[in-house]
């Protein structure tokens, strides 16, 4: 029979042993880890954009193409101008900017609560002698977070291309807002109407022929995934409506 | 003096063989014994991730093995089960790290199933009932035929579910283009965890039909 004092000792070692191992891991394995996180963020944001590049040329395409990194507040101003690696003003750069942190503070502001002044990015990518403005989208499906990016062309209004992503919807059903099929209707929809007036992109249950949705304002929603549809509307109205000042005052100028 | 000869077994007796051989078939963790079917269920919706798991499985259920039979004469038995549990955390918190640094696409599939091989009854069932009681050799290699027997359903139900779901093999097309053109359409269902079931269930009936002794009473 074994002791309780073998026991307690079998217990600690091993205990200690697995912890260093697993630290070990966890440490050595980091870098690779954060950079395929980054590589991911980098192709969205591309893919956006219209621009296909794989894991090893993802980092080069982005340093081509996006030539500008702009942070804004809430009022419109730009409080961070990122361009060929260096600060051009301000010291934030949109790309370490995590947007599930900055909605949530926008909506601690809203319920009357301390928390920091919420900022937003937007990326600016030149190609083809046209700049593309492109920003990122956060919000919630049904089982779990979608996110994705908005194209605009240099009107900031007219809609180039969107990806998606999601955690975790129904296969066949919500997961269907991440493939082309769905993401092709976005193309040359308008975030403003004729007056200049935000009015969004509106996922439409049921099809937008059969709705009063204009047609330049809604694309068709996907039959069983309603939940995650209209998610993705409110992903897109909650993210985009951060930017109308800004949008607009770069309209006035 | 006597000299007693220690007989040393080949390293694949006969029996060492059907350690590795008999988890493939007749003893078919999956669809005999009846374990791991959660996650059979949830990774099998496309190839590449199930074969994935499967070396992952492959890879926790020999080491783990392994491990445990050296420890076996150290091993309180009133802490053993701690003490199995541990390693095979550890061993799995090892394969979703290393998944997450060098094949993130398919660990961002995988996702929490990765993390839910701890709880894969088939690991547990192997180190308390032979890890325990059999030399590291036998252990490792019976790790392997079971993680192996676990795998192969694994990729034959994923097979069928992509074919059919998606009309691919490892995300390549294979359905003609003229199939769609004639109305065939990729069977959504095939995508949806209850189609793993059926399927599941089809090998089981095929694999009984064939080996009669598997079939039970009444």
């Amino acid at each position: 029979m074994y002791s309780n004092g073998y026991i307690f000792r079998y217990a600690s070692i091993m205990v200690i042993l697995v912890a260093a191992i697993l630290s070990a891991a966890a440490i050595l394995l980091q870098p690779a880890q954060e950079r395929n996180v980054k590589i991911e963020k980098i192709q969205d944001i591309l893919r956006s954009a219209n621009i296909e590049s794989t894991t090893s040329n993802a980092e080069e395409l982005y340093e081509k193409y996006i030539v500008k990194e702009i942070v804004i507040n809430s009022a419109g101003e730009e409080i961070g101008v990122y361009t060929n690696g260096a600060f051009e003003k301000g010291d934030r750069r949109a790309f370490l900017i995590d947007l599930k942190t900055e909605l949530k503070a926008k909506q601690q502001i809203k319920l009357g609560k301390p928390a920091q002044e919420p900022v937003f990015p937007i990326f600016v990518c030149h190609i083809d002698n046209e700049d593309i403005f492109i920003i990122p989208l956060y919000g919630m499906g049904l089982w779990g977070p979608v996110w994705g990016n908005i194209a605009l062309k240099g009107d900031l209004n007219t809609v180039v291309g969107v990806t998606f992503g999601h955690k975790g919807e129904t296969p066949g059903l919500g997961a269907e807002i991440s493939t082309d099929i769905f993401t092709a209707q976005f193309p040359s929809k308008k975030l403003f109407d004729a007056d200049g007036n935000f009015s969004s992109i509106v996922v439409v249950k049921g099809g937008v022929a059969n709705s009063n949705i204009d047609p330049a304002h809604g694309v068709d929603g996907i039959s069983g995934g309603t939940i995650t549809s209209n998610g993705v509307s409110a992903m897109i109205n909650d993210c985009l409506e951060n930017y109308v000042t800004y949008i607009k005052n770069q309209k006035a100028i | 003096m006597s000299t007693v000869k220690t007989e040393r077994e080949p390293m694949f007796s006969a029996k060492t063989k059907k350690l590795l051989i008999g988890p493939l078939s007749k003893d078919n963790p999956i669809t005999v014994q009846v374990l791991g079917i959660c996650s059979a269920l949830a990774v099998t919706v496309k190839l590449e991730p199930a074969v994935v798991m499967s070396i992952s499985v492959i890879a926790v259920t020999a080491i783990a093995n392994l491990l445990i039979s050296l420890l076996r004469n150290t091993i309180p038995p009133r802490i053993r089960i701690i003490v199995q549990l541990v390693v095979i955390a550890a061993l799995v918190i090892l394969v979703d790290q290393i998944l997450k640094a060098y094949v993130y696409d398919v660990s961002k599939q995988l996702s929490v199933f990765v993390g839910l091989i701890i709880t894969n009854c088939i690991i547990m069932g192997r180190l308390e009932a032979f890890a325990m009681a059999n030399k590291p050799w036998p252990a490792f290699v019976d790790g392997i035929g079971n993680g192996l027997g676990y795998g192969i359903i694994l990729i034959i139900v994923a097979f069928f579910r992509e074919l059919l779901g998606s009309g691919t093999i490892w995300g390549f097309h294979v359905m003609p283009k003229a199939f769609y053109e004639l109305g065939y359409v990729n069977n959504g269902l095939m995508i949806l965890p209850p189609m793993a079931l059926i399927v599941v269930g089809i090998i089981i009936w095929v694999q009984r039909s064939k080996n009669p002794e598997l079939q039970e009473e009444n």
